[in-house]
């Protein structure tokens, strides 16, 4: 937990999240159009999404699925009932004059999301819930002086409005959330995480309060598009907030909007005034009832997910909790990871992954499916590693080589004649000259620098061109300097 | 009046089957027959010249040995169904202009069953009302006139236009949609036979939404075989609406076999309301008889909740609209009215585009929905309507179908009751309880007033046994032998 | 009376209805007069009653994950009556 210090004293955030995560489906909630991005305006509209006279909404079953799978990798509660109801309201965007989401049944209730923050603590926030939403078309300002232009393309894609409670208490906790979050949406496969691409957004909703004490008066900022901005705005609202207070001004109940590339928000509309959504149970639509069977499929099917597959790297491979955090906050990671370990140390596994492997990835802005170096070949690395035929830093080498040419790691070391020598009589050779030829050295050691070692252990690599086994070299030289 | 035209769907088919007629002459004729009733405004949109059209491709399948159900059959289509590249206006000037570029499940079943569109009927503003006098393009007449008297009377509502374009012969049939009693209510106004099916039955894709959880389509046509015949061309599950119901459309003409025997008929006592005209209790009082003759048994029958019917309705229908009508924004159809803002434009756009009876349900639902009202008003009404679906469960445990009277009154004044919504919103205090529960329902003619009014008996049945309805409604239709014609077709 | 002219005009703008100041007054009276009739509801005993969801038995619909529909912007924008460039229009938005 991290206080603000104003003028008056220590002051504490009280954050809740609101993330929409746009489902992974192929057509709409309701409607059989295509949900692909960016397509000619209105042509991935059907006349059920343009909201036409006697238009009515049919419920796509795998978005449903979708649902169910997310809430059970929140370890949520699922409810077998839930209903679909209309929130009216009129708005550019909204050909239908409401928005068909779920209110008081919503398909997922309670859940957890461990959070995983950056001093290896983890801290566990509540889900309030989770429901499935339309969402709005897209209007455009910038066309002409007194028209905003209206697309319909993304007009009844199905959304995930995912609650948290209001559980955080710093940027930093917010930020881990959403990493969190994100995570689990992709090792599902229910949305695809990209904030960028607004797949997910979040609503902040942050208020301030004398540590102990009860809530006070929260604000709402919409629509933030990134993690960093979400830090921000959170930062930068606990402060508005704070100076308020302290000024002796009170909290208005509002909806902020965050301009990430100013920095600053602005109030959009008093709650107060604008709103009355006229909930009602969509006529249109029965109430949704699951069969506890056909959930309880989804839950065998569901993937190893984040936490578990941690816990299972430590226990199983014996690697850092922090190891195990990087290696499993990214799905296709993890798997990168299992792949490479598999048969193998997977602790060098784990510090090849990622140290030079990551390394490698960000310096090139490759990932891992563009990545030049695939996990068998890095594996391949890893094998002459173990084997002796390469030694640690040798390795280094061969793996930028590898990088730059896609070569197979034993390939290089082949054509570059990279191979460790483990020969103890080449190496016996070896340093008999350099004993023979340097007398000096010879008796620094004797009369009890044992530091001279690595200078001799240096002339042979130097002679060896870094070739020799390292280990070989350290026991010959203290056979031989006696 | 022509020979064609006074024929029923039964009759006109049987012609066509022989090959007496073409459905072209039958077309024809019917096409005669809506311009020569044009004072009527039962229509918004005549397509005589699409009607000629499908009338020769009908013409053609039939030759070809490929008639459909209700092939060459001219009918008119209630302009609250979207027909593609027809306009498509719900009686509401916010729909200026529509041409849908698609077409109603139900209507794409008639034309694949092989009938033929005259036209688009009128109606009341968004299927709101008793009278259709809230209709943008004016209120329908009805055909029938007071003995001695001319003043134009209403054909009632909503689907006015419709049972007016039946009742004056100038359709064999037409479709409706019930949402509180208008199918039934006009077709007791008008002399016809009007059915609401169970709802789930007919697919609500593609027609203009009013309050969803209790609009239904049905038939309208001068026998109660018509509409049977109709039914099972407009019926069917359909994967597009989430709550159309998965089951077999049965053929509703094999279920009128004219046996009743031993059938067990409720006769809910709450159904004696204050107010109440003496003809139409007399009227209720025959047909029990009627039944009993044909071999039922009249059962009395208590709906405990049935006063608390009409104020769950206004509530449930206003609500649902007030959220199905946001569409209608200036933006995507219909009529704009420009706007500095979004706002301003909206608030014209919809302030000019819907008229008053629209509105005021606009308003009234948005109120119910709004917060701090949601339980008082929506949540109730949703209670109170499980006990109203709950009293008719019971009742059905001991009786195969409910009779009762269609409408308290016959056919009122144009200009009547216009300015008592509450006055006008009474109408349909026999219609709405089984609205709520879901249940289909006919109205028959069976008798006249003492001023020369046609009267409709209303029975009920239930929920997908829509077979039981038309065999009971098939018996009293014969036992009431109602002949009388409007005086439209006289003058 | 249930509703005032302010309330009326507050539904209204919520409705996104342009309500003519000079009818606020008599709508006001006929929106009471429908709220108080359908006040009687009130006096009815629902406790414990569930509320209606819907009128048919039976479970919501679930249809395939695939693409069936859309591909058509000139269908979608047919109707439009200030459509340009493939886009619905409407006065500009200021947020």
């Amino acid at each position: 937990m991290s206080l603000i210090k104003g003028k008056t004293g220590e002051w504490e955030m009280v954050i809740g999240l609101e993330v929409h995560a746009q489902v992974i489906s192929k057509s709409k909630l309701f409607s059989g159009a295509s949900t692909e991005f960016g397509a000619v305006p209105n042509s991935q509209v059907s006349l059920v999404d343009a909201a036409m006279p006697g238009m009515l909404p049919v419920l796509n079953k795998y978005v449903v699925e979708q649902a169910v799978r997310t809430g059970l990798g929140l370890k949520a509660q699922i409810n077998l009932t839930s209903v679909f109801e209309r929130k009216n309201y009129f708005y550019a965007d909204l050909p239908q004059g409401y928005q068909i989401s779920q209110y008081l049944q919503p398909i997922v209730g309670e859940g957890t999301i461990i959070l995983d923050l950056e001093d290896g603590e983890t801290r566990e926030v509540g889900i309030e819930r989770l429901h499935l939403e339309q969402d709005a078309g897209k209007s455009i300002h910038d066309q002409h002086p007194t028209q905003s232009y209206i697309d319909l393309n993304r007009s009844g894609v199905a959304l995930m409005e995912i609650v948290s409670k209001p559980d955080m208490r710093s940027a930093e906790e917010a930020g881990a959330y959403l990493r969190k979050l994100r995570t689990i949406l992709r090792y599902l496969g229910t949305c695809d995480g990209n904030m960028d691409e607004g797949s997910m957004r979040a609503d902040v909703n942050l208020s301030m309060r004398r540590p102990g004490e009860p809530m006070g008066t929260r604000t709402e900022t919409k629509n933030v598009n990134s993690i960093r901005f979400v830090q921000q705005a959170i930062e930068q609202e606990a402060r508005r907030q704070v100076q308020v207070l302290e000024d002796g001004g009170k909290i208005v109940q509002e909806t902020r909007l965050y301009d990430g590339m100013k920095g600053t928000s602005r109030s959009m509309r008093s709650k107060e005034e604008a709103h009355d959504y006229r909930y009602f149970p969509d006529p249109d639509l029965l109430p949704l009832e699951l069969d506890a069977a056909w959930v309880e499929d989804i839950k065998t099917k569901l993937p190893e997910l984040p936490d578990e597959k941690k816990a299972r790297f430590v226990k199983d491979f014996g690697l850092s909790i922090y190891d195990a955090g990087v290696l499993v906050a990214d799905r296709d990671t993890a798997a990168f990871f299992e792949t490479v370990a598999e048969g193998r140390d997977p602790k060098l596994a784990a510090n090849w992954v990622i140290g030079d492997y990551f390394g490698a990835l960000n310096k090139s802005g490759a990932d891992l499916q563009t990545a030049p170096v695939d996990a068998g070949k890095l594996g391949g690395l890893l094998d002459l590693i173990t084997d002796g035929t390469i030694s640690g830093r040798i390795a280094k080498e061969v793996f930028e080589e590898m990088w730059e040419r896609g070569e197979e790691a034993a390939a290089i070391v082949e054509a570059k004649g990279l191979k460790q020598i483990s020969d103890s009589s080449e190496i016996e050779g070896l340093v008999d000259e350099i004993i023979a030829g340097n007398p000096g050295q010879v008796e620094q050691f004797k009369g009890g620098n044992e530091k001279i070692l690595g200078w001799f252990v240096g002339q042979v690599m130097k002679a060896t061109q870094g070739k020799a086994n390292p280990g070989l070299v350290n026991q010959v030289l203290r056979k031989k300097l006696g | 009046m022509s020979e064609l035209t006074n024929l029923t769907i039964v009759g006109a088919r049987d012609l066509l089957a022989k090959g007496e007629i073409s459905s072209k002459e039958l077309t024809e004729a019917h096409i005669v027959a809506v311009e020569a009733a044009r004072p009527l405004n039962a229509f918004i949109t005549e397509t005589p010249e699409k009607a000629l059209e499908m009338a020769r491709a009908s013409d053609t399948r039939r030759a070809a040995g490929e008639a459909g159900i209700l092939e060459g059959l001219p009918i008119g289509m209630k302009d609250l169904f979207c027909t593609e590249g027809v306009l498509t206006t719900a009686a509401s000037h916010i729909l200026d202009g529509f041409h849908p570029t698609y077409e109603s499940t139900v209507s794409r079943n008639m034309w694949d069953a092989g009938a033929v569109l005259l036209g688009k009927t009128n109606l009341d503003e968004f299927a709101m009302g008793s009278s259709n006098m809230t209709s943008f393009y004016g209120g329908v007449e009805n055909p029938w006139r007071r003995s001695g008297d001319n003043r134009p009377l209403v054909p009632g509502g909503s689907s006015g236009g419709s049972a007016t374009a039946v009742a004056a012969r100038c359709a064999l049939g037409a479709t409706g949609t019930d949402t509180g009693g208008s199918i039934r209510q006009p077709a007791a106004f008008c002399g016809i036979v009007g059915m609401k099916p169970t709802y789930g039955r007919c697919s609500r894709w593609g027609i203009v939404a009013f309050a969803s959880s209790l609009d239904q389509a049905g038939p309208m046509a001068r026998s109660v075989q018509d509409t049977a015949i109709l039914l099972r061309a407009m019926a069917g599950y359909d994967a597009k609406d989430s709550t159309s119901v998965n089951v077999a459309v049965p053929d509703y003409e094999a279920a009128m076999t004219g046996d009743v025997k031993g059938m067990k008929i409720g006769i809910p006592k709450e159904y004696r309301v204050d107010g109440m005209a003496g003809e139409i209790d007399q009227l209720w009082q025959q047909g029990i008889k009627w039944l009993e003759e044909a071999g039922a048994e009249a059962v009395e029958i208590s709906l405990p909740h049935t006063r608390y019917a009409l104020p769950t309705y206004y509530i449930i229908s206003p609500a649902e609209a007030s959220s199905n009508l946001a569409r209608y924004d200036g933006v995507r159809y219909g009529l704009r009215e420009e706007g500095a803002t979004l706002d301003q434009m909206y608030e014209a756009t919809r302030g000019k585009g819907f008229g008053a009876e629209v509105q005021r349900r606009v308003l009234i639902g948005t109120y119910v929905l709004s917060a701090g009202y949601y339980d008082a008003y929506y949540n109730k009404a949703r209670k109170v309507r499980s006990l109203i679906a709950g009293d008719f469960a019971k009742a059905y445990e001991k009786v195969d179908a409910i009779l009762t009277p269609t409408a308290p009154s016959p056919a009122f004044g144009m200009g009547d009751k216009m300015d008592d919504p509450i006055a006008m919103y009474l109408n349909d205090v026999f219609t709405v309880p089984a609205s709520l529960a879901g249940l289909p329902g006919i109205s028959i003619p069976a008798g006249l007033s003492a001023e020369g009014l046609p009267l409709g008996l209303q029975l009920l049945g239930k929920a997908f046994d829509e077979e039981t309805v038309f065999k009971v409604a098939g018996v009293l239709e014969a036992a009431a032998a109602f002949e009388a014609k409007p005086a439209f077709l006289a003058a | 009376m249930s509703v005032d002219k302010e309330t009326v005009a507050k539904i209204a703008r919520l409705a996104r209805v342009r309500v003519d100041e000079s009818r606020g007054e008599a709508l006001a009276k006929e929106l009471s007069n429908i709220l108080d009739w359908i006040e009687q509801l009130s006096e009815l005993d629902t406790e414990g009653v569930e509320p209606m969801t819907s009128v048919v038995s039976m479970t919501l619909p679930l249809r395939d994950d695939a693409v069936t529909d859309g591909g058509y912007p000139d269908r979608v924008t047919a109707n439009a009556p200030e459509a340009t460039h493939g886009f619905y229009t409407v006065p500009k938005v200021v947020e």
